[in-house]
């Protein structure tokens, strides 16, 4: 069943060599690489895992279909009584799609970052740190993509958390980016509990049915697959204070498991209510916005619903609540980026949003559209933050989109910053024939169609406003930044130049990607049209790995009515950007000053930071303050434990035991007798 | 004629009180190490006459230790007494209780 591929290993561990060869060299030696050797070993450790990622595709493809599972165990790593762990890593079809987004948009993102970094430095030393840090994190996501158990996924999790931070204060002196770190470190802790604890109930169920001397094996992924009908209808008692929840008080097992692992996959991929971190995360650089908060890391989180796919298609209370979750943030997310201003702001909530896609169509059942969207979506995101990284770059770091505008005249359509970026904006939008269009139409199928999801309709409802909604601020943001009266200060205007050929290049290759990728996952009514058999190649592919309940085929002329439902409400979104923003500049302005309370509301993103600020931060920071550090440390561990044991032996000493220190030989004598007769008394009984 | 253990052992106690009572109650330094000294001896009478009655010879050893360490004592302790008195023009005790609270 599994096939040993002895290599499989190198694909995480060439950039996992690199960076701790920069952590030594900078870290222990204080002696960085130069610029080029820099560039030769990281660019060349990612390019390395690309080219392995390929071969290993060649030899899962060329596996029987049904037992495509590529397996290599490195070593032991944790043992302890039942529980067991190996460094082990496996490649089936979902991991193999992820492997190649991940080191296929890395390379990219790590040349333009040549490009990128050497017009962004802050200090001498950030090239290569720069560079360490994305090899790291390249490595911990790969570790996390192709960890054959739960532990050591929830190793590479923390690993691109622990990068996440790294890079979002890249540039630490200013305290801004710090805290920026920090908050997605934290909101980030607050996730990873959650998927700790469902780790440990998981392992618990299913070691339990286990025979003993295999219950080491109950970490592992195709372990937990192949046993997990045994505890599928496993229930459990809530207690009653958790009467009101909806099917109390008898909960299946699987339920609450798959909810634990749905807190953890929202604090990585930003779904309301874990959501706050990515809007502030784009204080790191452009590339590592596109890098690590649009295409991979945050989409670790729906990767891992997928992977446990076998799991929530058990738990369909879990599934409504992953689906309801994901069609909320979608749209949410996608009101707070009409009126951002920030060129990268934009784009970080539409992140959220499409994140929330993924997750809509995960709860709905459409793991494979899930995954397909997920595909797309780092394609044309990632050529979205790097094309806005250029947009940057060629405004000498202005990234106020107010502050814009008119772009076209000094950058023309035909430029690849330009067209690309313009590709980009039609690919999220939804434009007929670009990935985005096909992904969005499978998300879209598979709520419309979510019989078992209370309220699929309505689910359905809010991702086509979703879509309108996305195509309304992309539009707005390309119009902006490239259109109308230039915005920009005069000597700004004179120095607009673009980006040079290693930001380009990447930008070129995306492009290609963003508009083509969805013909890998073509629906099989486009399929029919063109008489392609099996056209949906990548739902095909990745069948074996996805769990396929819950899949309602619809007749081809409902899916014709839903696409042109999505496309005709995208134009309409579309339209009324062009209406605002090129039409009628003056119209957006009277709009605001008519609707100012929610135009307030929403420029002040629903003043959700202040509210968690007042509910749970400001709480929090008193009781850390007040009661545990002024009270419990100061008062009662150093006041009464230490200090007041000092206290008490010094007043002891200095008003009572001072005075058997007579300095009267004798008197010491008398004592000593008295000792010694005490202790023979006792000695003799 | 054979003395009988317990007189030897009623002795040695004799001696070790009158050492004892010496030393807490004289005020004279040099009397109070010649008490010590009877203590020690009493000591020692007492383990040779344990020894003796049970044939062992640890009691014979540890005498010639005590009688080393006395000398060593004695010789340290009038070392002390002398300059004491060569700089307080006393040997009194009660002179010297300069280490007190």
């Amino acid at each position: 069943m599994v096939t040993e591929l002895e290599w499989l290993r190198w694909i995480p561990l060439l950039p996992g060599a690199v960076a701790a060869t920069h952590g030594v060299l900078l870290g222990l030696l204080r002696r960085p690489l130069s610029r080029g050797a820099t560039i030769f070993l990281s660019c060349g450790a990612v390019l390395g895992s690309f080219l392995l990622s390929l071969a290993a595709l060649w030899q899962l493809i060329s596996l029987p279909e049904g037992k495509r599972f590529l397996g290599d165990t490195v070593a032991p790593w944790i043992g302890a009584g039942r529980f067991s762990a190996d460094i082990a890593f496996s490649l089936d079809p979902i991991s193999a799609v992820m492997i190649l987004l991940v080191s296929g948009v890395g390379l990219l993102i790590h040349v333009y970052s040549i490009g990128y970094m050497d017009h962004d430095l802050r200090d001498d030393k950030g090239f290569p740190r720069f560079f360490c840090y994305l090899n790291l994190f390249t490595f911990s996501m790969l570790v996390l993509v192709l960890a054959d158990n739960l532990p050591l996924m929830f190793l590479g999790w923390e690993g691109v958390g622990l990068c996440s931070y790294l890079l979002i204060g890249f540039w630490y002196s200013d305290r801004w980016n710090a805290y920026c770190g920090a908050k997605a470190f934290v909101v980030n802790r607050i996730g990873d509990f959650g998927f700790l604890v469902g780790i440990f109930l998981l392992f618990t169920a299913i070691a339990g049915v286990l025979p003993p001397e295999r219950a080491n094996e109950a970490v592992v992924f195709r372990q937990i697959e192949a046993v997990f009908p045994l505890i599928a209808e496993k229930t459990i008692q809530l207690p009653h204070w958790l009467g009101w929840l909806p099917g109390a008080p008898e909960w299946k097992l699987a339920t609450l498991i798959g909810l634990c692992f749905f807190v953890g996959a929202a604090g990585k991929s930003a779904q309301i209510p874990l959501y706050v971190w990515l809007p502030d995360a784009m204080a790191g650089p452009t590339p590592v916005s596109a890098l690590i908060h649009a295409a991979t890391m945050v989409t670790a989180g729906v990767y891992m619903v997928c992977r446990m796919s076998f799991l929530f298609a058990e738990a369909p209370g879990a599934s409504s609540v992953i689906a309801w979750t994901g069609g909320a943030t979608a749209l949410f997310a996608a009101t707070l980026a009409l009126v951002q201003t920030d060129i990268k702001k934009v784009l970080a909530y539409s992140t959220v949003s499409q994140l929330g896609y993924m997750f809509l169509a995960a709860g709905c059942g459409g793991y494979s559209a899930a995954m397909f969207h997920l595909l797309t979506h780092g394609f044309f995101k990632a050529l979205l933050f790097l094309g806005a990284g250029a947009v940057i770059l060629a405004l000498h770091h202005e990234q106020d989109i107010e502050k814009m505008g008119g772009l076209n005249r000094f950058i023309p359509w035909w430029r690849p910053t330009h067209l690309c970026f313009l590709v980009g904006v039609l690919a999220i939008a939804g434009a007929p024939g670009l990935s985005g269009f096909f992904s969005k139409d499978e998300v879209l199928l598979a709520a419309y169609t979510a019989e078992h999801v209370p309220g699929h309709r309505w689910l359905w409802g809010m991702g086509l406003a979703t879509a309108g909604l996305t195509a309304f601020y992309m539009f707005r943001l390309h119009f902006r930044v490239f259109f109308g009266a230039p915005r920009m200060k005069d000597a700004a205007k004179h120095a607009i130049h673009e980006a040079p050929s290693t930001v380009t290049t990447p930008l070129v290759i995306l492009a290609v990607l963003s508009a083509l990728a969805g013909l890998a996952g073509l629906p099989q009514l486009y399929g029919d049209w063109l008489q392609i058999a099996n056209s949906n190649s990548l739902a095909n592919f990745q069948a074996q790995a996805l769990a396929s309940a819950h899949v309602h085929e619809v007749p081809h002329v409902v899916e014709i009515q839903l696409a042109l439902a999505a496309v005709s409400v995208a134009t309409l979104g579309g339209l009324t950007a062009w209406l605002l923003y090129l039409r009628r500049p003056e119209l957006p302005e009277k709009l605001a000053a008519a609707l100012a309370v929610p135009y307030r509301l929403l420029r002040d993103n629903y003043r959700v930071d202040e509210f968690y600020d007042r509910v749970l931060v400001s709480p929090l920071v008193w009781i850390s303050e007040r009661v545990l550090w002024k009270g419990v440390d100061d008062r009662l561990i150093d006041g009464v434990a230490v200090l007041g044991t000092a206290r008490s032996v010094q007043r002891l000493a200095s008003h009572g035991l001072k005075y058997a220190q007579s300095g009267l030989t004798q008197s010491y004598l008398v004592l000593m007798l008295l000792g010694a007769t005490a202790v023979v008394a006792y000695l003799l009984g | 004629m054979v003395v009988p253990l317990t007189h030897v052992i009623g002795l040695s106690a004799i001696l070790f009180a009158i050492g004892t009572i010496g030393a807490l109650t004289r005020r004279n330094l040099v009397v109070i190490l010649m008490s010590i000294e009877l203590m020690l001896n009493a000591v020692n009478l007492s383990f040779v006459a344990f020894a003796r009655a049970w044939g062992g010879v640890e009691g014979h050893v540890f005498v010639l230790m005590v009688i080393t360490v006395a000398a060593a004592e004695v010789a340290v302790g009038l070392g002390i007494v002398i300059s004491l008195f060569r700089n307080r023009d006393s040997v009194d005790v009660e002179d010297v209780s300069l280490l007190r609270w």
